[in-house]
């Protein structure tokens, strides 16, 4: 076969193969909107974080604002200890309120955040103080089974 | 030895026979890569041996994966669907195509049909140019064999495999998008929306990157092996051009499940 035939199809099976790859990283993967250049983090202590986990999206009024970074576990006050790192472009109050939210009925867990009215900016390494807990079914389910017996206690 | 044996004696003996037999082909691989990666330069000074190969390997490849590609894919939505839509999750399609086909069915299945497709041909070429005593023609005009036959192969193959899994990755998701869209009615802005919030990119792709080049050198290292040291008959060349996709398979197969181990333990 011609060295010229040769080298065009090689060519472009080659360029086909590397667009390929370029169009699974933007695409599919969404590889643009990984790159976060400017992040703070701030940190968040929770009595039951749930089914959070690593990398959830921590989201505003819907919009994703940022990533858990990481989750540790505070022997001492026995709570949960979880870095969000949120995209410096947002910037919430220093008496932002977080809560740890499902989406949908049986969806992955996220950290909701809700601004406050401080003047004040949330800063790097600031500590969010009003936290609220993941609900968790089981505890939903035994509170609501628990004042049903209440409540038939007391009618009959 | 004359006396007859015993049978535990000859079982034990036959045991024996199969673990050496088996260590000493380990070693003969082993030392045939170290020569064949010592003995690469060549692909560098005349990457013309690489590219022609490269056509042979790659190039010819493309129809097969294309097809099967665009096929699994549009399998994959339709089964997909089917199932999700019993939880009334069938805006996911997207979401499950794309992973199944980038961690696991990307790289295995490519692996599978290069195998069969290339592996073969590679092993019979060689294993024909023994049979023929092309080798050993070039080794009497100073021509190194590893080199001049073995090593642009195997790099070909190297390069070849990665690039058409990507190829294999698209089209499937390409595939997954008729079905659920054009077919089954999911909107398209979810069914990409959803693949992009679930698929990351080191997790996912990369993984399955790293996946597909550990079965570009398991495959064509096996498919050159099986040619070089076939046995120069037509019996043997067959012989080992089946084994070539026999074992290429085993060897994909069983390595997938520890390379995702391995990968993703952690999930």
């Amino acid at each position: 076969m011609n060295r010229q035939v040769l080298d065009f199809w090689v060519g472009l099976f080659v360029a086909v193969g590397i667009a390929a790859t370029v169009f699974i990283a933007l695409q599919v993967a969404n590889l643009t909107t990984l790159q976060r250049g400017a992040v703070y983090t701030v940190q968040a202590e929770f009595d039951n974080i749930g089914g959070l986990k690593v990398r959830a999206p921590v989201k505003s009024a819907g919009v994703t604002v940022g990533r858990v970074s990481d989750i540790r576990y505070d022997s001492d006050q026995h709570k949960a200890v979880v870095s969000l790192a949120i995209d410096s472009q947002y910037q919430f109050s220093a008496d932002t309120s977080l809560s740890i939210l499902t989406s949908g009925l049986l969806g992955e867990q996220y950290i909701g955040v809700q601004s406050g009215s401080d003047a004040e900016l949330l800063q790097d390494g600031d500590v969010v103080w009003l936290t609220s807990s993941a609900i968790v079914l089981e505890n939903l389910i035994g509170e609501v089974l628990f004042n049903r017996a209440q409540d038939g206690g007391t009618t009959q | 030895m004359t006396s007859p044996l015993t049978l535990p004696a000859r079982l034990i003996r036959a045991l024996g026979h199969r673990v050496t037999d088996n260590l000493i082909s380990l070693g003969i691989a082993a030392r045939f890569f170290v020569a064949l990666l010592a003995s690469s330069a060549i692909c560098l000074r005349r990457p013309g041996l690489v590219v022609r190969e490269m056509y042979f390997i790659g190039v010819m490849s493309l129809v097969i994966i294309l097809v099967s590609g665009l096929f699994v894919g549009l399998v994959l939505g339709l089964q997909m669907y089917d199932t999700l839509e019993r939880f009334g999750s069938g805006d996911i399609v997207g979401m499950v195509v794309a992973l199944s086909l980038v961690r696991e069915l990307g790289p295995v299945l490519s692996a599978l049909l290069i195998s069969s497709r290339a592996g073969s041909a590679v092993t019979a070429e060689i294993g024909l140019m023994k049979t023929t005593e092309q080798l050993s023609a070039m080794e009497m005009m100073a021509i190194q064999p590893v080199a001049r036959v073995v090593a642009p192969r195997f790099w070909a193959g190297v390069f070849s495999v990665p690039l058409l899994t990507s190829i294999f990755n698209v089209t499937g998701i390409f595939g997954g998008y008729l079905v659920a869209v054009h077919l089954l009615g999911v909107d398209a802005g979810t069914f990409w929306s959803q693949m992009q919030s679930a698929v990351d990119f080191r997790i996912d792709v990369v993984n399955g990157i790293i996946k597909s080049v550990f079965f570009a050198v398991t495959i064509i290292f096996i498919a050159v092996y099986q040619g070089y040291h076939a046995t120069p008959t037509a019996e043997g060349v067959s012989l080992a051009t089946t084994q070539t996709v026999v074992k290429s398979a085993l060897v994909v197969l069983g390595m997938d499940f520890v390379l995702t181990a391995f990968m993703f333990r952690g999930l």
